[in-house]
């Protein structure tokens, strides 16, 4: 069985970091949940590469928060924030990919 | 062992509103300093380029009332960073308006100091050409942007909140300032710890964001201890939880342990978050690392045109699915028609129900399940009239174009509303987002003094 990241995570978001960064956060619900997801590696590059079709050259990092429980990836934006042609001016509806992750943790 | 020195955030952005309960809840604890953070660059390069705040007037006004009036009548400082969204020169006059007909109408005297961050276009050029200021690889820098660059900004540190503050200022009106500088600065000036008075800041500039449930318009309460500090929501329906206050320190960063600022980074691998109450929480082991060289971050805006736009929609699926060759077509069909005039223009297409949300990043932009399609024509050119004709050629040519496998010969759009295009004036973009070394933390920061 695997395990929805809706099951496990209370928040699931993206925001600017500056105009030129977009930050994702996963607050998971449990200090268990987190310290799983962290240890097992799976919110990787390669993850956030396949979900928002990126090369790994965008990825500027991918940190684990234990204070908040959570998971933080960071990557270049396609465009900065307001340039001719860029779609979400504060980056806040760029997460939905995430929601659908499932894990192979127990 | 000295008292602890209190602080009173009003809301997250100056104009967000807050419940009067909630600040009096606030004044109820004799706050040492009443402090908002009025800016952001979230909104976009408009504001800061078109020198326009994108809080109402009306709404900011409603706020400062209340904080001036309290501040004031107990001689409490109160201190505002990031005046009118953006905090350069027409930001500045424009708050500063507010407070003086604030003064008027209440009858109220004090010293009001303003605090200045917009910056040259020389004294930038000239930090560059020193040296003083590096490109990256992610914000382009060099001298042709500059000279286009319509106004920049640099965010001040603590150190211009102090002078004011040793001025004598009962009310302190800053420009861009680092949203944290704007709440610890008086709390550093009177002694207390940088590390823990910049990590409260930085939570307190959102006010109660960093409760659950959290909002953008509602108090926040911050003391500052010797060794700690605490963090308290001033209405009951909230309450602070460790994980609540450690989440907001991820919000916004890339980096939730180590957050540069001017002159230095806040280091929180050590910080440690513990429930003091039900609604309490207590944070200790915040450092405030000083770097070698102080560095102020600026932020400019150019102006690249005048836009243009039309909204229409499609609910016909032989024509969503002949969309790109449908764009290409009208581009195409829009590029000829102006041929032989001198036109620089930029033509774009935002597919919702496609990819536009997420642009570049949709990873289902080929395979969309939407049964409609929204389509926002966008013409972007050196004068609003160029602009008008783009969009209004693109527009026309879309609605009756003959794409492959056409059924439906009477029209492609759906308009909601005569008329159909609209003008969006001025558009600008980023092209200043670096750091600047300087000498001086205080010197690109001029302070006036006025007395209302």
């Amino acid at each position: 069985m695997k395990t929805k990241i809706t099951d496990i995570a209370s928040v699931i978001r993206s925001k600017n970091s500056g105009p030129y960064e977009l930050t994702f956060d996963i607050i998971f619900n449990t200090h268990r949940d987190f310290e799983l997801v962290r240890d097992s590696g799976f919110i990787n590059e390669k993850l956030i590469c396949s979900l928002y079709n990126l090369t790994p050259d965008k990825i500027i990092s991918i940190i684990a928060f234990s204070p908040a429980k959570a998971i933080k990836a960071t990557i270049k934006r396609p465009l900065c924030s307001g340039d001719i042609g860029e779609t979400d001016v504060y980056g806040a509806q760029q997460h939905a990919p995430l929601l659908g992750l499932e894990f192979d943790i127990h | 062992m000295r008292e602890e020195f209190r602080i009173l955030s009003t809301t997250a952005i100056l104009g967000y509103g807050f419940p009067v309960e909630s600040f009096e809840e606030g004044m109820k604890r004799n706050p040492h300093l009443i402090a908002v953070d009025a800016g952001s660059t979230d909104p976009g390069p408009y504001y800061l380029g078109a020198g326009v705040s994108f809080t109402d007037r009306g709404a900011v006004k409603r706020d400062l009332e209340f904080m001036i009036k309290a501040g004031v009548e107990r001689k409490i400082p109160v201190c505002i960073g990031t005046a009118g969204g953006s905090g350069g020169e027409p930001h500045l006059a424009w708050n500063r308006e507010i407070i003086e007909e604030i003064a008027k109408e209440n009858n109220l005297n004090f010293k009001l100091a303003i605090i200045h961050a917009e910056l040259s276009k020389e004294t930038v050029i000239n930090a560059f050409n020193a040296g003083k200021i590096k490109a990256s690889e992610a914000a382009p820098l060099n001298l042709e942007l500059l000279n286009e660059t319509t106004r920049i900004v640099a965010q001040m540190g603590v150190e211009p909140f102090i002078k004011a503050y040793e001025g004598g200022a009962d009310v302190i009106l800053a420009g861009r300032a680092y949203d944290p500088a704007v709440f610890s600065g008086i709390a550093v000036a009177n002694g207390y710890n940088m590390g823990l008075a910049t990590h409260l800041g930085k939570i307190l500039e959102c006010a109660a964001i960093c409760a659950t449930p959290g909002s953008g318009s509602d108090c926040m309460f911050g003391y500052v201890g010797e060794d700690y500090f605490r963090i308290e929501p001033l209405s009951n329906a909230r309450k602070c939880t460790t994980v609540s206050v450690a989440a907001h320190t991820l919000y916004e960063k890339s980096d939730p342990s180590i957050l540069p600022g001017p002159g230095g980074h806040l280091d929180l691998t050590e910080a440690h978050f513990e429930q003091e109450s039900d609604s309490i929480v207590r944070v200790s082991g915040s450092k405030y690392v000083k770097s070698k060289k102080y560095t102020l971050k600026l932020e400019g805006a150019r102006k690249v045109g005048y836009r243009t736009v039309s909204i229409a929609g499609t609910r016909d699926p032989v024509m969503m699915e002949q969309m790109d060759n449908i764009i290409k077509g009208v581009k195409a069909r829009v590029a000829d028609n102006f041929k032989d005039r001198d036109t620089a223009y930029d033509l774009s297409f935002i597919i919702y129900g496609r990819d536009g949300v997420m642009g570049a990043l949709e990873p289902l932009r080929n395979s969309p399940k939407s049964h409609e399609f929204g389509i926002v024509i966008e013409a972007i050119a050196d004068t609003q009239e160029l602009a008008n004709t783009i969009c209004a050629t693109a527009r026309s040519t879309m609605l009756h174009y003959g794409y492959e496998g056409r059924r439906a010969t009477a029209g492609n759009l759906a308009f909601p509303y005569s008329p159909s295009d609209f003008k969006a004036g001025e558009v600008y973009a980023f092209s200043v987002y670096h750091l600047m070394e300087v000498d001086d933390p205080a010197e690109f920061f001029p302070i006036d003094y006025i007395e209302l």
